[in-house]
């Protein structure tokens, strides 16, 4: 199951701390799954994933980003 | 105090400020009126014009004068889609526009072509798009406001050409600075990021572009903007444009290097930066990197009170609240954002004082966040 991260209502860069700060105590494979309505999300949650080599599975839905632990 | 910020306008260029003042002395009447204080306006106004004609490598009677750089990239979108309706409605864009250029070509149907990481528009893309049907008008920038990188004019110019589609170019970060290629049909440029004035703004339209005057009661003879033109900042802008291009060259040399020094200095000193834009096809003044985890507007009212003030495309730091759609075009980061811009007064120690203080104030705002580490 895909754990969820709900940073609905925050601005940016806070959900991609929060990205930042979950997803290394997953498992190398899992995927996490961000709620974020800040419009920054969209572009910096990808971006963060490029940076950190981390692997950005895509958009699901309205608001929600996911993101695969790769290392 | 340290002003980085030369891409949102330059401090005025000292040849400005002397024709300013004795043009506010000698050229406050109407240019349009026949007896001598007009005719003496009319004198500066011709010559004002012929001055920014030859700076800019065109006719005299190819140069309008606009309120603003915003009013010029209007009237030449505009014209051109207002001349050539017959043929279509739409316009193609780059993705990285001014927000002058996109709030212009959305008054109809607009298609915007992406561009890389590195924020360079796709030239086939874009030549694709301008053989498409009903294309009125193309419009490329010179070189990115935001990130510096430096556009395919010419090789957009030519497919274009090919298409029989006018191309506008919005020249305002390269104007006084660079050459710019030609192969265009309309020109818009900003006498404030050169060193003029504000409220002056260039729209230059070659002889044999379709374009009619988007403004109501433009008269014959005088194409301008209707209204009264602020002509003491029309002759300080050609002043400012003659003395920023006659030392284009030597200060382009000198501000490349020194914004090589900030992006390799930055990318070795600040940890989690990430530097955008082309790091040698680019403006010789200006760049761009993004912090992670930091918020723009804290980094920015943390170098203000530092003494340097630079801009940002940081959500935060808009008015929209959304980042800067050349971020986005460009898929960078865009929290965290500065960007830096030199000029004629920056001196390598202004520079240098930057480079010292911006890993610890990074630092400090990290470690205030609690993302230290991260």
């Amino acid at each position: 199951m895909t754990e969820e991260l709900d940073c609905r209502g925050q601005l940016c860069p806070l959900p991609v701390i929060a990205l930042a700060r979950r997803l290394p105590e997953l498992p190398v494979g899992a995927v996490l799954r961000v709620l974020a309505d800040d419009p920054a999300a969209a572009n910096d949650i990808p971006a963060w994933c490029r940076l950190r080599g981390q692997e950005f599975v895509g958009v699901a839905g309205a608001d929600a980003y996911e993101v695969r632990r790769v290392s | 105090m340290a002003y980085f910020d030369a891409a949102a306008g330059a401090p005025p260029h000292p040849a400005a400020r002397q024709a300013l003042q004795a043009a506010q002395e000698d050229g406050w009447a109407d240019p349009g009126k026949l007896y001598t204080q007009g005719r003496r306006a009319r004198q500066l106004l011709d010559a004002a014009r012929a001055a920014i004609a030859e700076e800019l490598g065109v006719r005299p009677d190819e140069v309008l004068f606009c309120a603003s750089g915003t009013d010029a990239a209007r009237a030449a979108v505009r014209g051109v889609r207002a001349a050539r309706q017959r043929t279509g409605p739409v316009a193609v864009h780059s993705a990285i526009e001014h927000s002058a250029v996109l709030y212009a070509v959305a008054d109809g149907p607009a298609r915007s072509i992406a561009v890389d990481r590195l924020g360079r528009v796709d030239v086939d893309a874009f030549a694709a798009a301008v053989q498409e049907p009903g294309v009125a008008v193309a419009a490329l920038i010179s070189a990115s406001h935001e990130v510096g990188t430096v556009q395919p004019v010419a090789e957009v110019a030519a497919a274009c050409t090919h298409a029989g589609v006018p191309l506008f170019v919005d020249a305002a970060q390269s104007a006084g600075r660079v050459p710019v290629p030609g192969g265009w049909s309309v020109l818009s440029a900003s006498a404030h990021k050169w060193g003029g004035p504000a409220g002056v703004g260039v729209l230059v339209v070659r002889k044999g572009t379709r374009w009619v005057p988007p403004w109501p009661g433009t008269e014959p003879g005088a194409p301008d903007q209707p209204g009264t033109r602020n002509l003491p900042a029309i002759v300080a802008a050609a002043a400012a444009l003659r003395a920023a291009a006659g030392e284009a060259k030597p200060e382009a040399e000198r501000l490349f290097p020194l914004v090589e020094r900030i992006r390799s200095t930055v990318a070795a000193t600040v940890p989690d930066v990430e530097i955008v834009g082309d790091p040698v096809d680019r403006l010789p003044h200006l760049v761009t990197f993004s912090c992670l985890y930091l918020d723009g507007e804290a980094l920015l009212h943390g170098l203000d009170r530092a003494g340097f003030a630079v801009s940002s495309g940081s959500s935060c730091t808009a008015a929209t609240l959304r980042p800067s759609h050349v971020l986005e075009a460009m898929g960078v980061l865009s929290h965290g954002n500065v960007r830096v811009s030199l000029h004629r007064e920056t001196s390598a120690a202004d520079v240098d004082r930057f480079l010292a203080v911006l890993p610890d104030l990074v630092a400090r705002l990290r470690s205030e966040a609690g993302v230290a580490g991260l």
